[in-house]
Order: C-alpha cells, then sequence, then structure tokens
C-alpha cells in the first residue's frame, strides 16, 4: 500500500508528492493523443484545487479530448463557451458566486480556475484576459501552452518559438519555420500588477503542484496566473514516450525558465547549475529538424540572452552557463 | 379566491413618472432584483447601464457590474454567470450585437436564461449611430426569442415578462428586448413602474437548473459529433414552438396584476380593414396616430404590429391576415439581393405561401440609418397598400431613398 501523508496547510507547501491528494478528479476515458502531458497536468491540477471549484475551459485539444458527448472527464462543475472569451466567462462565475454569496443564496466558498492553451490565451483570448486580471477578478487562470494551435493541426500562434516548423511556418526554401521570437505573456501578465505568476512544467511535478496550490490560494485576492509548458506529441514531432524528457530538457537548457513572481517578487523556483546546451533540447523534436547548426548557434544565443536577463532580475547567477 | 386575495391581485391606479426606454429597462432590472449586469457602452444603449450602475452605486439594486472590455466579454460572462444560478442582464446596440454574434448562438445552444434589451442601430460602414433594425435582424437565426417594444412603458413591461418565459422550464432560452434607438431609448414617455415585491411574485427567480454547483457537478459545453449535435440543436426548435403560448399566459397574467397587456400580436383598426401594415416597435406607434384620419378618407388600412418576432408567431398573426386584400410589410432593414429586399416581407410571403392566402404583398424598406418619416410619410404608405388591393406590385419599395 502507497503511503500517503497529510496535506499541506493552507499557505504551506507541498514537501513531497505523496501529500497530494490520492482520489482522481481528472479521469480516464479521456481521448488525449498518447503520452500527451496536459492529462498529466490536469490530474495534478485537479487534485490539487480541491472540489470546491468550477473550472473554465476554453476551445482547444484538452476541451474536445475531454468532453465528447455523452461522457466527460471532468468531475468538478465544468464550463466552456468558446476559444477567446475563458477569462470573461470566469469573471462571469466569479461575479456570480460573490453576489450569491452577498444574498445569502450561496453558503459555502467556491473558486473559479480558468484553463486555456496559447492561442486562446496569448492570441485569441488575450483581450479577454487582460481586461479580467485589470478588473481583478479572484480566479486562477491555467495556460497550457503547447506552442501552436494544435487542436486545428499544428499552426503557429503567438506562443511558437524561433525556428519551430509548423504548418503555417513550414521550412522550405526561403522560409526556416517560424522566425520571430515567442510572445512574453508572462511579463504581459505581470504587467497588470496581479498577487501571483508562475511558469511551471510537468517534469517537475513537486513545483508545479506547489505553484498550483499558491495561485489557487493566493486567488483570495486576486486573479493569478500559471504557464504551463506542455510538449505536444503530434505538434513538436516528438516519439509519445518523450514528452516528460523533452520538457525537462527544456529546463535542463534554460529554454524553459521556472520561476514566480510573487506579489512583484521574482524568483527563480528552479536555479540550474550547468546548463546543456539547446541542441539537447531541439534534436529531440522533429519541428527543429530542418535548422542547420548556425541557426541552433542563433537559438543558443537567444536563449544565453535570455538566462542574462533572469540572472539580471535576481542579482546572482541563478541558471549557470552552458556545460562543455 | 378569498377576499384577501382577491384585494392583493386589485389593480390600482399609479401615477406614472417621465422615463426614456432606456431608463424603463434598468429600472425593470431593478425591480427584477437582477444579480449579475456585464456590459459595454454603445450608443444608443448607454444609459441603461449607465441607470443600472446609479442603482447599484446607490444601494437600490444589491448586483454585480462587471465593466467589460468588450461586448464579446459581455455576453460570455452573462451566460456564464447564468450558468451559475444567478439572474443576469445584458443590453446593447449595433455594432455592439454583431461582435456578440458568436455567443449569441451559445447563449442558445446551452439554453442560458438571460434577457438583454436592444436600443436598435444601424450597422456600419459607413458608420450610422442612428436607428434601424439592421442589427437585430442580422441575429434573427440565433435561436434567441426576439420581442419588439413601442413604447416606454411597454418595454419595462417586457423586460419582466422576458424573464419569466425566459426562465420557465419549459422554455430555457434567452431573450431580447428591441427598441428603436434615440426614437424611443431618449425619449421620455409616462411609466408606471411596480414594487420589487410585486414584480418577483410575478417573476420569482428560477435559476438554470443544471447550474455549475460542485455538489451537483456537470459539464457544461461539451462537443457533440454528428450522432448527437442535431438533435440538441432541435430541441431549440421545440422549445421555440412552445414560446407563443407561454408568452400569451405571461402576458394575460401581467394584465390581471398591474393592468398592462399587450398580446403576442397587435392588431388595431383591424376587423373592418381591408389593408394591414405589418410595423415593429416606433412606425407601429406612429402609425397608430396616423390610421384613425386615413380612415377617415376612406382608407380602410389596419396595423399589425408584430410584438413577438421568434418565434415567428405565425398562429396568432393568421388570424389577422386571412381575410385581407393586401398587407404592407414595412422592413427596417435590407436583406441584400434577396427575392424581396425586406427580411421581414420574405417572411410574410412564406407565410402567405404556406397558408395559401391570396392577399397582395407589398414589401416596403424604409427610415434606413434614420431617414426620416413623418405623419406624412405614413399616410403615403397606407395609400400604397390601399391601391395593392387591386393592383400588385412584386418589387420592394424603397421608400424615401434619393435615386
Amino acid at each position: 500500500m502507497a503511503v500517503r501523508l497529510k496535506p499541506p496547510a493552507k499557505g504551506e507547501p507541498y514537501k513531497s508528492l505523496f501529500q497530494i491528494p490520492r482520489e482522481e478528479w481528472f479521469v480516464s476515458g479521456h481521448r488525449l493523443c498518447a503520452g500527451c502531458p496536459v492529462g498529466t497536468t490536469m490530474r495534478l491540477l485537479t487534485k490539487v484545487i480541491g472540489p470546491n471549484t468550477i473550472i473554465v475551459n476554453a476551445t482547444g485539444c484538452l476541451e474536445v479530448a475531454s468532453t465528447p458527448y455523452p461522457y466527460t472527464a471532468w468531475r468538478h462543475p465544468w464550463l466552456h463557451l468558446a476559444f477567446e472569451n475563458t477569462a470573461a466567462a470566469a469573471s462571469g462565475i466569479e461575479a456570480a458566486l460573490k453576489v450569491l454569496k452577498a444574498k445569502g443564496v450561496l453558503d459555502k466558498d467556491v473558486k473559479v480556475v480558468a484553463i486555456g492553451g496559447d492561442g486562446g490565451t496569448v492570441d485569441i483570448g488575450l483581450q479577454a484576459l487582460s481586461g479580467m486580471l485589470e478588473r481583478g477578478h479572484k480566479v486562477m487562470y491555467v495556460l497550457y501552452d503547447n506552442e501552436a494551435y494544435m487542436n486545428t493541426g499544428i499552426q503557429r500562434s503567438g506562443a511558437t518559438p524561433y525556428g519551430a516548423w509548423t504548418t503555417t511556418t513550414p521550412a522550405g526554401k526561403k522560409w526556416r519555420g517560424e522566425w520571430r521570437p515567442k510572445k512574453d505573456i508572462d511579463a504581459i501578465v505581470a504587467a497588470h500588477r496581479i498577487p501571483y505568476v508562475a511558469t511551471a512544467n510537468p517534469a517537475f511535478p513537486l513545483d508545479m503542484a506547489n505553484k498550483f496550490k499558491k495561485a489557487y490560494e493566493l486567488t483570495d485576492e486576486g486573479p493569478t496566473f500559471v504557464h504551463v509548458l506542455i510538449p505536444c506529441v503530434p505538434g513538436w514531432r516528438i516519439k509519445d514516450n518523450m514528452g516528460i524528457t523533452v520538457a525537462r530538457l527544456a529546463v535542463e537548457t534554460g529554454v524553459w525558465i521556472l520561476y514566480e513572481i510573487d506579489h512583484g517578487v521574482f524568483r527563480v523556483t528552479f536555479p540550474v547549475k550547468r546548463r546543456k546546451p539547446v541542441i539537447e533540447y531541439l534534436k529531440l523534436q522533429g519541428r527543429f529538424r530542418h535548422l542547420t547548426p548556425e541557426e541552433i548557434e542563433k537559438i543558443q544565443e537567444m536563449v544565453d540572452k535570455q538566462v542574462e536577463e533572469v540572472n539580471k532580475l535576481v542579482g546572482k547567477e541563478v541558471i549557470g552557463p552552458v556545460e562543455k | 379566491m378569498t377576499l384577501a386575495a382577491k384585494e392583493e391581485l386589485r389593480v390600482e391606479y399609479k401615477k406614472p413618472r417621465p422615463l426614456s426606454t432606456n431608463s424603463a429597462v434598468a429600472h425593470a432590472v431593478k425591480d427584477l432584483d437582477v444579480d449579475v449586469v456585464a456590459a459595454y457602452p454603445i450608443t444608443p444603449q448607454t444609459t441603461v447601464v449607465e441607470k443600472i450602475s446609479e442603482f447599484i452605486a446607490n444601494g437600490e439594486l444589491e448586483a454585480e457590474m462587471i465593466h467589460v472590455e468588450s461586448e464579446h466579454s459581455a455576453l460570455s460572462a452573462t451566460i456564464a454567470a447564468s450558468l451559475t444560478g444567478a439572474r443576469a442582464f445584458t443590453a446593447t446596440a449595433s455594432q455592439g450585437l454583431e461582435l456578440m454574434h458568436e455567443i449569441l448562438h451559445i447563449a442558445s445552444g446551452l439554453r442560458a436564461p438571460i434577457v438583454m434589451s436592444v436600443a436598435m442601430r444601424a450597422l456600419s460602414a459607413p458608420i450610422s449611430i442612428w436607428n434601424d433594425h439592421s442589427d437585430v435582424m442580422n441575429a434573427r437565426d440565433t435561436g434567441w426569442v426576439i420581442m419588439f417594444v413601442s413604447s416606454a412603458q411597454e418595454a419595462y413591461d417586457t423586460v419582466i415578462q422576458a424573464y419569466r418565459i425566459a426562465e420557465d422550464r419549459d422554455v430555457l432560452l434567452p431573450v431580447m428586448v428591441a427598441y428603436d434607438g434615440y426614437v424611443m431609448s431618449h425619449t421620455m414617455e409616462p411609466v408606471v413602474t411596480e414594487d420589487r415585491d410585486s414584480v418577483l411574485a410575478y417573476a420569482p427567480k428560477r435559476p438554470f437548473p443544471y447550474k455549475l454547483d460542485p455538489d451537483k457537478p456537470v459539464t457544461i459545453g461539451v462537443i457533440a459529433d454528428p450522432d448527437w449535435y442535431y438533435e440538441i440543436k432541435y430541441q431549440i426548435v421545440d422549445a421555440m414552438r412552445r414560446v407563443p403560448q407561454k408568452l400569451e399566459e405571461a402576458d394575460r397574467e401581467f394584465g390581471k396584476r398591474f393592468g398592462r397587456s399587450y398580446g403576442v400580436v397587435e392588431c388595431y383598426l383591424c376587423e373592418d380593414a381591408k389593408s394591414l401594415i405589418v410595423a415593429a416597435s416606433s412606425y407601429a406607434a406612429t402609425l397608430k396616430a396616423v390610421l384613425p384620419r386615413a380612415w377617415e378618407r376612406g382608407l380602410k388600412v389596419g396595423l399589425l404590429r408584430l410584438r413577438l418576432y421568434r418565434p415567428f408567431p405565425e398562429e396568432y398573426i393568421l388570424r389577422h391576415i386571412e381575410d385581407k386584400d393586401s398587407i404592407l410589410v414595412i422592413d427596417r432593414a435590407i436583406s441584400y439581393g434577396a427575392p424581396y429586399q425586406g427580411p421581414l416581407a420574405n417572411e410574410f410571403a412564406g407565410l402567405l405561401l404556406k397558408h395559401d392566402i391570396k392577399a397582395n404583398l407589398v414589401s416596403v424598406v424604409a427610415g434606413i440609418g434614420q431617414r426620416r418619416m413623418v405623419d406624412e410619410d405614413f399616410m403615403k404608405l397606407a395609400e400604397i397598400a390601399w391601391e395593392a388591393r387591386i393592383s400588385k406590385k412584386p418589387e420592394t419599395i424603397f421608400y424615401g431613398v434619393r435615386a
């Protein structure tokens, strides 16, 4: 029998994964691709947030794969309206809960968690998201970022990284995959001065669980935001057993830096002493297969610059140099 | 009925107060104890939301106002609030209604019992802040119950009736209450308002029955494959069929309690008329002033005022048109390139054909972008309707255009 430890109190972090509740809330039978880490991520998220939560989900692969009528993978009350309005729908639910509580119709505390993909968050849903953040709705927003419009068949989004092949940024004689850098959504979100912004990664489940917990609890004060990197098996052209490996390499190479901005204080939650070269991350993914050594070198330089900026922000070297 | 109950239902004379239609709508929202309002400013709807904000600011209404960043979000938040169990309201016009278009279908598809007022306005381009019905006509196939009102009093009363119908378990559809921008939205009229207890006794809150509730979790807004989608949409067809009778009952009950009722359609100077003019909103009100003078001149022209537009109250209209020689339909919108270029005229053409009614149909497009229409113009239309008894007019008349 597996050991179960008592879950931590409010405001306290998980010290072990054995503290995560055993009960399942995102249940089997969904139709996500084999090896898709969004299932793992949702499983952890729904365990951390507990039962008294209403979930709103933007249109996207998670939404279609988890709710093929008449089935559902969600044990929480769950709503999907459309692609670009998840933050607006979450605002409506939060406002309704607030007034119903004030009027004595509702007698318990219910929280709201919104979930959107990169397209539904950084592109088409950005306006609604900004409105929700600016108005201070007490909603936790989870962005699961697989770096393109995967549900419609791998078209580039504002979150697609430099150099990545997608069906709308193919690698040909003139184009070499995506030629613009990834939109810095976290900086945009943080500019709204909300209580909590964090990046997470399913290869670091304890770190992710703690960020979910913190973000959920801090909705007492206002909106919170957690940005999770989700490798996409068909979209990134990776093997279906490599999702978590690739996700881990994103952190180990400094492509994806795990940090949080808690009440304006920036902190790297997973320092990396010696970075692996980006090629270790890129070479496992078919979407980068067309890149020349020069192009890979350019990506390495972009990552170096990103690491330098973060170290400068923290005031010391939390992410180390590339190992030789 | 006990004496006490009779006493309770006795309709007393109440002193009206001057209110614009926009203000009347805001008063109805207050008296209905609406819980959540999400709205974005657009001319000529703005004063509805301003007034509601005042009510909330003064503590006269306990509600959450969501100052959304667009109409798209306004409707999204309104639906979500409604599905959480709140009584929710929004208001818009023109471009705002068009921006909502995607979500209009989702409101009816999820059967959200919300009410929205529309101060009807023309559509860009060129940009026009003035009145016609292009906005609502573009929303007619979205699965919403659509009602046109002709006075500030009727707007107040209809918003109240609208919640009763929307929240009816046999209906569960969103309801749009539309009226002419400026001509009505900003015009003061005498309006009687009722106290909240009476309004809530007539329209008690009946929240969405499958609401988002952790104690009874439901999944709302799923993906339906070709095996299921059709049936789910057909349920809207089914619910729509029940609406005219539900409205008739709700309106009758309203009349008993408050002394005012309007019917599903209204026929004015109808019985001995040989010709009818079909009109909605403020034009119907103006025609009521003009038509008695037409009768003095021997033109036996009546008015068929459309109050319920979606669902199209076929049965109620048929009662009034079967013995008429000509029917002139005024459209305040253009269905570009359609057989009749007025959307309403096409629906009447279908109705006449379906029921084998021989009346001559005249399609008139008028008042586009609030092109001026005064008494003489309506008298002219009465003449055209009267002439049409004997001479057919197959082409749409673009009344008042300089072409």
